[in-house]
């Protein structure tokens, strides 16, 4: 049974012609929305039809004796309009099995908490609609981390990764807190750094990154996005600038990267990961170039 | 943290499918730059039987005496394995040196967008190239 049916007539966007190739992430996800608009009647209609959802969620559980070999267990959820991963595995939990965990909270891709490994690829529940997946879907735990329950992986390598960049604001000038005062940053400087401020910490990329899951010590793209968004930050000082590269140069830094994409791939917040990696690695290059 | 589980190895090969363009070059690149190192020391091995040609050695190839170096060159080039594994030795060194460039604007930061359609744009590169070589590899080769 499918929720998917394909529209008889595609639209084409205009655009596509002169975009190819130059258009940004934002483009792209906003272009795939607008293509994702021709399945609306469909999913009217196969929602006026009771259709129901096929999920093959992972299961474990440490703490059952009859649960400890991992398996799928199958679920069907009726399909509603607009119904994300995160609402049938809700659904399930709530009308098939209480003991189904998983990590949730805002529902709005803006917590990270839910992204789970979905028909092979990293995506954040909340945000990916089940009208564009291929049934049974079937949704595991994130790669390349120790499945703690069902779909709630151990995050404290993650964290530690993101805490090692030192991710705060750092000013040696900073006034005293008696006289605080607007610590100003130009427009152009702050679109620079925009896209790296979208960071939700959801782990996505960190677990779609066969280096960070072949290096332990490695980074990871999420930590030096986070620092990307520091080292570039013109309100910190040059000292600081400075060691924060040292802390990305090392040899489990920046240099790690092999530009495979994946994490600029499955970024549900579109953040250019890879290219703010490869920026780092200049910034390494041109702090240590000596002409004589 | 109590008990939790490592899904290994089996886990890494049950993400196949998320593989995309820049994981496949990732990959081709590692593979195509293990094979020419491992050309490389075939390569030094043939070489080597100059050193046994300067010191006079020779061997026959069809009825003819020639000197060791010729002949291990010749009698390399009239198998048709060989001309097989010249054409994918090609198409291996083409494909290392497009990506290679590629690899080289990603670093610079030049057509971070175009990324996988570069890389395909490589694989199509390599293939014509590939296949237009074909007949000068083939050329004078006994079956």
């Amino acid at each position: 049974m499918s929720t998917q049916q394909q529209e008889p007539e595609s639209q084409e966007s205009p655009q596509d012609p002169e975009m190819k190739g130059t258009e940004s992430p934002q483009q792209r996800r906003l272009k795939e929305k607008e293509e994702g608009m021709v399945d609306e009647h469909a999913e009217e209609e196969a929602e006026a039809a009771g259709e129901t959802v096929h999920i093959k969620v992972f299961r474990y559980d440490p703490e059952v004796a009859d649960k400890q070999e991992p398996r799928f267990d199958d679920f069907h959820v009726p399909f509603e309009k607009g119904m994300t991963v995160l609402d049938a595995v809700m659904y399930a939990r709530d009308e098939f099995d209480s003991s189904l965990t998983f990590r949730h909270s805002c529902r709005q891709a803006v917590c990270g908490s839910d992204a789970f490994f979905v028909n092979g690829s990293q995506m954040l529940g909340c945000k990916t609609q089940l009208s564009e997946l291929e049934q049974p879907v079937r949704i595991e735990p994130l790669p390349h981390q120790e499945v703690v329950k069902d779909l709630v992986v151990d995050m404290d390598h993650f964290y530690d990764q993101m805490h090692a960049v030192e991710p705060y604001f750092q000013d040696e000038d900073t006034p005293a807190a008696s006289d605080l005062e607007e610590q100003r940053q130009s427009p152009e400087n702050r679109e620079k750094i925009k896209m790296s401020s979208r960071c939700i910490w959801c782990g996505a990329c960190m677990s779609s990154c066969n280096i960070a899951a072949g290096d332990n010590e490695y980074l990871g793209p999420a930590a030096i996005n986070k620092a990307y968004k520091f080292a570039m930050d013109d309100r910190e000082s040059e000292e600081i600038k400075e060691h924060r590269l040292r802390i990305l140069e090392q040899e489990h830094g920046v240099w790690r990267c092999q530009t495979q994409f994946s994490c600029t791939e499955v970024c549900p917040k579109d953040i250019p990961l890879t290219e703010h990696i490869q920026e780092l690695k200049r910034e390494a290059v041109k702090k240590n170039l000596k002409f004589w | 943290m109590s008990q939790s589980y490592n899904r290994g190895l089996i886990e890494d090969f049950g993400r196949w499918k998320e593989f995309s363009a820049g994981m496949w070059a990732w990959i081709f690149h590692k593979f195509t730059g293990w094979m020419l190192i491992g050309y490389l020391f075939t390569h030094i091995a043939v070489l080597s039987s100059a050193i046994a040609a300067a010191d006079g050695q020779t061997m026959m190839l069809a009825g003819e005496q020639v000197d060791a170096y010729t002949g291990t060159l010749q009698g390399l080039e009239s198998l048709f394995i060989v001309r097989v594994l010249e054409v994918g030795l090609l198409a291996v060194a083409v494909f290392h040196i497009l990506n290679g460039i590629r690899l080289l604007m990603v670093d610079l930061g030049v057509g971070l967008t175009a990324q996988d359609k570069s890389f395909y744009a490589s694989l199509v590169l390599t293939g014509v190239i590939t296949v237009a070589s074909v007949p000068t590899f083939m050329a004078g080769v006994g079956l």
